[in-house]
């Protein structure tokens, strides 16, 4: 009752949330929740199923790319969506069977030379990607009834977009799927002795979590209406990390709260003027050195500190004769 | 003739100049809880290992109840009906026991796709908490796994491998680490278990009291061969066995 609560002022915060702000504070809200997105998607990848990953900025910059050039020749948004998510799916795909042979940081610099790959192919192939200049003038999506060009109309179209992203990824962690995953990060060898194809899991959170990636990408053009390799060059992709870390890898609602941390809070810090990136970065280092977990973990110790602890007087006892 | 539950024949692993395993054979009957001792280093994981599918032998073949397992994936024995324990803890520890003992089981539901589509708890939660009672492990449910402590945690690995209800179950020292009282508990409820459902056991053991307790058959191990076989007062009393245990 009290997390349903909780939700619904949520999302009636983020309803009225862009009522009497400017353009730029509602450029900003869409630049939260496209990223927001991105950031579900590495959770699902990172958080849950444990397989670390540097190259989330690469599958926003392909979704942004295609759906770039779709909707440059004509193609509706909501046609150039879905192939910019499945060509994301397939490369995600694609790039999960390294993790099927290295872990760790071995698989963190796999995915780092992807992104760097991307990088070099969008700024170089000039014919396609419009190269260091990159695309613009994307049109925003029309829908008749709800025409997106105004920032307003566009963050509610990106708002429907993250809550159905959302929805989709709780169904997901919510399944079985879900438990397998978490069996994934937790321990492969005992999952696998349990019957969990673990190489078929493994793929599917890197497929999944890249179509995340691409789904961000594809809000991001029509936002922005300009896409150029460096807004998807390595640093976008620690950017799209540090969401994931700050807000608490591995919990649902971490994307979204650490969205909020690494876009929203430097704006909020402005009227510090010259020292605001300072303190945003003196409050990201506190935040991980007192609680690794992140916001949502932190929000659990003060909930654990000032609750009284359940009774778990028989927890050593076990075995009951 | 009753086809055995588990065949090994010939099975032959080295590292090296090592002969860890060098020819062994055995099968195990329906039913039966067979005991694998012998001193360290006498070859009894790596030989767990290769008819798990975790070490391939160099030579040899592995058979589950007459199906040859060679070569097949740790998946796809589980879905094969074989369970199996580890030496060392082996739990989901941020998942809850139920969450633990349901994915021991939901893999073997249905195929990948249906599973995104299934229940949050694949319909196995009534199997789960019945299991779990089993153990006698109903009052830590809802606790995460990794705050138990080592004994439940054992008892939890134990749970899981019996959750997909197989055939075959090898338990790789069950005993290490556990306290007396739950020991004996363990020992208890594994053969209760055997007995009510007749599934058969390959257990590895140091403790020699809970093993000659526990089995009805014991294979000892020593150098990468079998020196000695057969029921527990026998095996105990070989003065091969004594030899290789006490040196000589």
């Amino acid at each position: 009752m009290k997390r349903l609560l909780l939700l619904g002022l949520g999302l009636v915060a983020l309803l009225v949330a862009p009522l009497g702000q400017g353009t730029y504070v509602t450029y900003l809200l869409c630049s939260w929740l496209t990223f927001g997105i991105a950031a579900m998607g590495l959770n699902l990848t990172l958080g849950y199923a444990g397989q670390i990953s540097l190259a989330q900025a690469s599958f926003m910059g392909i979704g942004a790319y295609v759906t770039a050039l779709l909707t440059l020749a004509g193609w509706p948004w909501l046609a150039a969506m879905p192939l910019a998510v499945a060509a994301c799916f397939l490369v995600g795909l694609a790039l999960g069977f390294p993790a099927l042979r290295v872990q760790g940081h071995f698989l963190a610099f796999v995915t780092l030379a992807f992104n760097t790959l991307f990088f070099l192919v969008a700024r170089n192939e000039d014919g396609l990607t419009g190269g260091p200049y990159g695309l613009s003038g994307m049109p925003r999506p029309d829908f008749g009834l709800l025409d997106t060009a105004q920032q307003p109309a566009f963050y509610y179209f990106t708002l429907a977009v993250f809550l159905a992203a959302a929805v989709l990824l709780w169904g997901i962690v919510r399944s079985p799927w879900g438990r397998a995953f978490k069996g994934l990060r937790e321990n492969p060898i005992r999952a696998e002795s349990l019957g969990l194809d673990t190489r078929r899991i493994t793929l599917m959170a890197f497929a999944i979590g890249s179509a995340y990636g691409g789904l961000a990408g594809a809000l991001f053009s029509p936002l922005v209406q300009y896409v150029e390799p460096g807004s998807f060059a390595f640093a976008q992709s620690l950017r799209i990390l540090l969401m994931v870390v700050v807000g608490g890898a591995g919990f649902f609602f971490a994307p979204m709260l650490g969205a909020a941390m690494v876009i929203l809070l430097p704006e909020v810090l402005r009227f510090t003027e010259g020292y605001y990136l300072m303190i945003y970065a003196g409050a990201v280092i506190v935040l991980m050195v007192v609680c690794p977990e992140g916001l949502i973990g932190l929000g659990g110790r003060l909930r654990d500190r000032f609750q009284a602890p359940r009774p778990r007087g028989d927890l050593q006892e076990g075995a009951r004769p | 003739m009753t086809v055995p539950v588990l065949a090994v024949r010939d099975i032959a692993k080295g590292f090296g100049a090592i002969r860890a395993v060098d020819g062994v054979s055995f099968e195990v009957r329906p039913g039966e809880i067979l005991g694998l001792i012998g001193p360290n280093g006498s070859g009894k994981s790596t030989l767990f290992n290769c008819i798990l599918g975790q070490l391939t032998p160099d030579r040899g073949s592995v058979e589950v109840n007459g199906r040859s397992v060679s070569g097949r994936r740790p998946f796809e024995l589980s879905r094969l009906g074989v369970g199996r324990t580890f030496q060392q803890l082996s739990v989901f520890p941020k998942m809850s026991v139920l969450d633990n003992v349901i994915l021991a089981g939901q893999e073997h539901r249905g195929s990948l796709l249906g599973r995104l589509f299934a229940a949050p708890d694949a319909g196995l939660t009534a199997e789960a908490e019945r299991l779990i009672a089993f153990f006698r492990l109903g009052h830590l449910r809802d606790e995460m796994a990794g705050a138990l402590s080592y004994g439940q945690q054992k008892l939890v690995d134990a749970a899981m491998a019996f959750m997909a209800g197989p055939s075959l179950v090898l338990l790789d020292e069950p005993a290490g680490g556990v306290n007396l009282t739950m020991l004996a508990g363990l020992k208890e409820r594994l053969i209760a278990y055997n007995r009510e459902h007749g599934t058969t056991f390959v257990v590895i053991e140091h403790n020699m009291e809970f093993v000659m307790s526990l089995c009805t058959r014991i294979i000892v191990l020593a150098e990468g061969r079998i020196i000695a076989e057969g029921p527990p007062e026998a095996v105990r009393a070989d003065p091969r066995v004594i030899d290789a245990y006490l040196g000589g």
